[in-house]
């Protein structure tokens, strides 16, 4: 494996008695897309938001560019991204003014050119100078993927990004990340719930349940490994059983 | 740093360039409180009060200071969380610091703009002259400016903490603030436990010293030395506040929650 961009070591978060994250350690290698997946409550989210220093963690560490998230938040913050289906932007401003204002939270210097080519890479160029809020949710979705491109991140966190978007939009949207993850070696962390569009998009994936790490490999591997002929069918089994095989096998 | 308070200036100022509703608002209640006030003023004026109209109409336009950067402060945190956008500046490089600088900013704009409106219209309907205040105008305003400022940054300590369910706090602490300022009235009036409360605020030394300039006996040291001491404490206080809140929700995982409710 490459020198990881990503290592999260013991990474656990407890919420009083209940445990989100326990005991998590993985590592993502430069360039990987990896799917991070599980049923509701498995932990995916409060990965993520330990991983952008959202959360504190209650044990363990996340390092991403070998920097403490904790400790070197700001420093991680100007080299990565986030998007997700759960969170907007600013309704009032037009898809320009929105991309402008986060472009110098970025520090981009000349933020033009940068805001065009993206528009023009989501193919939403026609439409930076409509309202926000008047963009239909696949709109709204690529605006926001422009977003977390702007700072030209190394990393990019994705949640569910193409819940709610029918599946001509959403196979852009896969389209358009593999190929900037191909172009510009962009590490990827993805949840999403659409497991055929996981086994099209992630080198790797890493299958939670109740906080713990239950699977990872590529998504051919897992299956095997689960005798399951699709991903959906090993989600189902992780998500019923909470383990890779079924119970009753493993008592057989 | 100065690109990121720079990209939230911009932010602010696209937001009140695109809503009519949101820059008519800066100028609605303030004059309409002005003509309220001040009509109330004329009135007291001839039956039996010499000077309400300084006093009161004064009052008014100075406590608008204190109050629009309090809000503006405030309802950039709350707007950010309707709005779902808040994930996107926390997961932004902008610091806490300079998302109060630059709403602090923001707030002196949105304290300047109906000032001078309100001093102009104050002038031409009452004949009342702000500025009559003198060298003492200054320092009530930027102590004023300052605790405005240390509410604001509480108050959105508060909002980040509780979400939307502490939305009433965004309108509701300056008008608990009010009766103990004595804005309207000398602190001399008030009870008691009230007037222990009132000289713990700057607020009441800023108003007790406008009373006491428009009487006529002069700007007192005291009174400023005792506003800006208390201007830096609080500001203190409610930036350690703003910190502790945004450590307590990022220990309990509401920050991620906020932007999602």
């Amino acid at each position: 494996m490459a020198q990881p961009v990503i290592e999260v070591t013991g990474l656990t978060k407890r919420f009083g008695a209940t445990t989100a994250v326990d005991d998590l350690s993985f590592a993502v290698p430069r360039g990987e897309i990896l799917g991070l997946l599980g049923p509701n409550g498995a932990g995916k989210t409060t990965t993520l938001q330990l991983l952008l220093g959202l959360t504190t963690p209650t044990a363990g560490q996340a390092r991403v560019f070998g920097l403490d998230v904790q400790r070197r938040r700001y420093d991680v913050l100007q080299r990565v991204n986030f998007s997700s289906a759960y969170i907007s932007l600013p309704t009032n401003l037009t898809g320009w003014e929105n991309l402008h204002v986060f472009a110098r939270l970025y520090g981009l210097r000349r933020p033009r050119p940068r805001v065009l080519a993206l528009a023009e890479t989501f193919g939403i160029a026609d439409l930076l100078d409509r309202v926000t809020g008047a963009l239909s949710s696949g709109q709204l979705t690529r605006l926001n993927l422009c977003k977390a491109f702007l700072n030209d991140p190394e990393v990019l966190f994705l949640d569910e990004p193409t819940a709610s978007l029918d599946p001509d939009i959403a196979d852009v949207v896969r389209e358009t990340l593999r190929a900037q993850q191909r172009q510009r070696g962009v590490t990827i962390v993805y949840t999403s719930h659409n497991m055929r569009e996981v086994e099209r998009l992630c080198d790797r994936v890493l299958f939670l349940s109740r906080g713990r790490e239950v699977a990872s490999g590529t998504p051919r591997d897992v299956m095997e490994r689960a005798r399951q002929q699709t991903l959906e069918d090993v989600f189902i089994r992780i998500a019923r059983d909470g383990r890779l095989t079924d119970s009753r096998e493993a008592e057989g | 740093m100065a690109s990121r308070v720079l990209g939230l200036l911009l932010r602010y100022a696209y937001l009140y360039r695109r809503s009519l509703a949101r820059s008519m608002e800066l100028f609605f209640w303030p004059v309409m409180d002005l003509l309220v006030w001040g009509f109330l003023s004329v009135y007291l004026e001839r039956v039996a009060a010499p000077r309400a109209v300084s006093y009161l109409v004064g009052a008014l336009i100075l406590w608008d200071v204190l109050y629009r950067c309090q809000q503006a402060i405030t309802l950039a945190v709350t707007e950010d969380i309707w709005v779902k956008n808040i994930i996107n500046l926390f997961v932004a490089p902008v610091r806490p610091a300079e998302l109060m600088v630059a709403t602090s900013i923001v707030g002196v704009f949105k304290a300047a703009i109906p000032g001078v409106l309100l001093t102009v219209l104050a002038l031409v309907l009452y004949d009342y002259h702000l500025l009559a205040l003198g060298g003492a105008l200054a320092p009530f305003l930027a102590s004023l400016l300052l605790f405005g400022w240390a509410v604001g940054i509480f108050t959105a300590g508060l909002i980040l903490r509780f979400g939307q369910s502490a939305e009433a706090l965004v309108w509701g602490i300056p008008f608990v603030l009010q009766p103990f300022s004595a804005v309207f009235y000398p602190v001399a009036v008030l009870p008691g436990w009230a007037r222990t409360v009132a000289l713990v605020l700057p607020s009441t030394h800023v108003f007790e010293g406008m009373r006491a300039v428009v009487a006529g006996e002069g700007l007192r040291g005291a009174t400023l030395i005792a506003a800006f001491g208390l201007n830096a404490f609080y500001l203190l206080a409610g930036s350690l506040f703003f910190a502790w809140m945004l450590r307590r929700v990022r220990e309990k995982g509401y920050l991620g929650k906020l932007g999602m409710e």
